[in-house]
């Protein structure tokens, strides 16, 4: 089965024997973005937490089939090195990784979470921002969130 | 002869008088008993209604339950602003329109909670079918559509098809059929959809 969706900004269509294939191993082992992280396969954990329209969803719980025609984003596709999305500038400017493995997931629902809160509040974040981090760096991805949003408002209002 | 005209008016009248002692002591009372039929039909349908499947997303904190044992849905997950979740995680972040075998996250079109004022967690299955059929409480339903939203909508007849669990282990069903179920949904409402009175 053929599946075409956009991905970063490229079209890209791919073919699967199983319509039902979690995008997250679309995404990491056909078309080797391996940014996006498997955890739990669960849909528990949020590591494997990707864009699709805009929405972020938990990858490994994904059928690939509901990808069709969409606009899917990846941490890759969310900044450059030299742009980087304001979610990640704040996320190394407050040093927020230990291990890291699952960050990018919660840097995906936090660019999601300011698309529709540019100005989040602690409960905002502890309402929106369920992911899991095994090392414990809640602390500091709260501190990241709300500077990424201060960054995020000032950048609209340049 | 006038002697025999009122012998025979006074065993008429003892004869009426008689009739009307032993009738049963109120017919408004019989009238308005259902026929044990259409009892029977609404007790099979809210042997359905009143099952995990479907008040798992009907509770009445606002907190959808999961499970067989019906436990608050997990990572604090709550629908008291909007049935749909928060703003950027919401049901569809993790649910589809299709159940996930792979995952054992459930899916079906337009997975939401119930909205706030259809919460049945709790209510007897009379108290149930009285907020089901009320326009103020079941989102301005008439009787019609209320039943064939219990007879149609996806997101319904998902508890018969609720696929597996986290663990791969298949969730439970309703006590009855699909097919049974539909039956007597549409003959309970063919019936004049006549809830019982409270026991």
């Amino acid at each position: 089965m053929k599946i075409s969706f956009t991905i970063n900004g490229q079209d890209q269509t791919v073919e699967v024997a199983d319509p039902y294939t979690p995008l997250l191993w679309v995404v990491r082992d056909i078309l080797d973005l391996k940014g996006t992280k498997f955890g739990c396969g669960k849909a528990a954990c949020g590591a494997c937490t990707l864009h699709v329209n805009g929405e972020a969803v938990r990858s490994c719980s994904y059928a690939v089939k509901f990808a069709e025609g969409a606009q899917v984003t990846t941490i890759e596709g969310l900044g450059t090195k030299e742009n980087p999305h304001p979610v990640q500038q704040a996320w190394k400017d407050q040093v927020v990784p230990q291990c890291g493995y699952c960050q990018p997931g919660f840097m995906m629902a936090t660019a999601a979470l300011l698309e529709k809160i540019p100005n989040p509040t602690d409960e905002d974040i502890d309402q929106n921002i369920i992911n899991v981090c095994r090392c414990g760096t809640y602390y500091r991805m709260r501190k990241a969130i709300h500077q990424a949003a201060e960054l995020a408002n000032n950048s609209t209002k340049e | 002869m006038k002697a025999r005209l009122f012998t025979l008016f006074l065993f008429c009248a003892g004869v009426l008088f008689a009739m009307h002692w032993n009738r049963p002591k109120s017919t408004m009372e019989v009238v308005e008993e259902p026929p044990v039929v259409e009892r029977e039909n609404f007790d099979k349908m809210m042997s359905v209604l009143t099952h995990r499947r479907c008040v798992n997303c009907h509770p009445n904190d606002g907190v959808p339950k999961q499970g067989e044992d019906s436990h608050p849905h997990n990572f604090g997950i709550n629908g008291k602003q909007d049935s749909h979740g928060f703003a950027a995680t919401n049901c569809a972040s993790c649910h589809q329109a299709e159940n996930n075998t792979y995952s054992g996250v459930p899916g079906a079109p337009e997975w939401s909670l119930a909205p706030s004022s259809m919460k049945w967690e709790g209510l007897s299955p009379i108290e149930i079918a009285e907020s089901m059929m009320d326009p103020k409480r079941n989102g301005g339903r008439t009787p019609d559509e209320v039943m064939h939203h219990l007879t149609e909508h996806e997101l319904v007849l998902w508890a018969w098809e609720p696929g597996v669990d986290a663990q791969g282990n298949p969730r439970e069903t309703p006590p009855l059929s699909k097919e049974e179920y539909i039956r007597v949904v549409k003959a309970w409402f063919e019936q004049g959809a006549v809830i019982p009175a409270a026991e």
